[in-house]
């Protein structure tokens, strides 16, 4: 019997965090969902997608948040819970560094959900997640890692 | 006029592919044939019972000589890490086929919602292969 290659366990993490941003979800639920431990995951997950999971969590949960502002009429604070976030200051400011306008520019700024192009859920869903950004292009990096990641990579690593 | 006959998935084990896709999703095999000759290369395909048009061939990823180790290594990981494509099925009650497969314990990445164009859901094959479960809306 061929063996599981190691990346299967690291996309159950990835799926569980695009299946329930909604929830209370940290990057030590994602280590368990791969079966690893938090640190050995940290690492093997951003070797394999390019990114630390505290980051996917954290742009899919500002992707789902920015489709909210698009399509319904929920306040800020309620958008902000709805993804499984708790601080509304720390939202906003997560979201505007991404997305360029606070949430509720970003709002204003598009139109109704009607005049979007009938594409899949899961198309939306893989290309309206923001990118991650950097404030600290300088900041050094282990050479494994892509110098475009950010100071929001790590739990409190932006603070 | 041409059709569509089967299109193939990459899986990492057939027998692990064969027990989820006839046990799990409840699709039919088609053809399971393994030639001596050819390396004891298996033709593997199933499909959804009544679906006498289109299969799914389950391909093992082959080695030497067909793949070098390293090529056979990239698709190994894309499939694993899930992007070495998506099949999209359709279902007349999105519902009641989710609620189904999940019951036999099909890993679903997203339960079944509504959207502009139907009620869609997502899961997942053992190897990583992404699948799309979708009531389609009459558009009429």
């Amino acid at each position: 019997m061929s063996p599981l290659p190691p990346a299967r366990h690291l996309l159950r993490a990835k799926d569980l965090a695009d299946a329930r941003y909604a929830e209370p979800l940290g990057v030590g639920d994602m280590a368990r969902a791969a079966g690893l431990s938090p640190a050995h995951f940290s690492r093997e997950f951003r070797r394999t997608f390019g990114e630390s999971p505290h980051a996917y969590l954290l742009t899919r949960r500002l992707e789902r948040a920015a489709s909210l502002l698009r399509n319904t009429d929920q306040s800020v604070a309620d958008v902000c819970m709805a993804v499984g976030l708790s601080s509304v200051g720390s939202f906003t400011t997560s979201f505007s560094r991404l997305f360029g306008k606070s949430p509720t520019a970003y709002r204003a700024a598009f139109p109704a959900a009607s005049t979007w192009a009938r594409v899949p859920a899961c198309v939306m869903r893989a290309y309206s997640r923001p990118q991650n950004r950097t404030f600290r292009e300088d900041a050094p990096e282990p050479a494994s890692i892509p110098s475009s990641m950010s100071a929001i990579d790590e739990p409190g690593g932006g603070k | 006029m041409i059709k569509i006959g089967s299109a193939q998935v990459w899986v990492h084990d057939q027998d692990v592919a064969l027990e989820f896709y006839t046990r799990k999703l409840g699709m039919e095999v088609r053809q399971d044939v393994t030639i001596p000759e050819l390396g004891g290369f298996r033709w593997l395909t199933v499909a959804p019972p009544g679906d006498h048009e289109v299969s799914i061939v389950l391909m093992a990823i082959p080695g030497q000589p067909v793949l070098d180790d390293a090529t056979a290594e990239e698709i190994r990981t894309l499939m694993s890490k899930g992007f070495a494509g998506t099949v999209f099925l359709v279902t007349d009650d999105c519902q009641k086929s989710y609620e189904e497969l999940a019951a036999r314990g099909v890993e679903f990445t997203e339960t079944p919602e509504d959207r502009p164009y139907g009620i869609d859901s997502g899961f997942r094959d053992p190897s990583g292969n992404s699948f799309r479960l979708t009531q389609v809306r009459d558009l009429g």
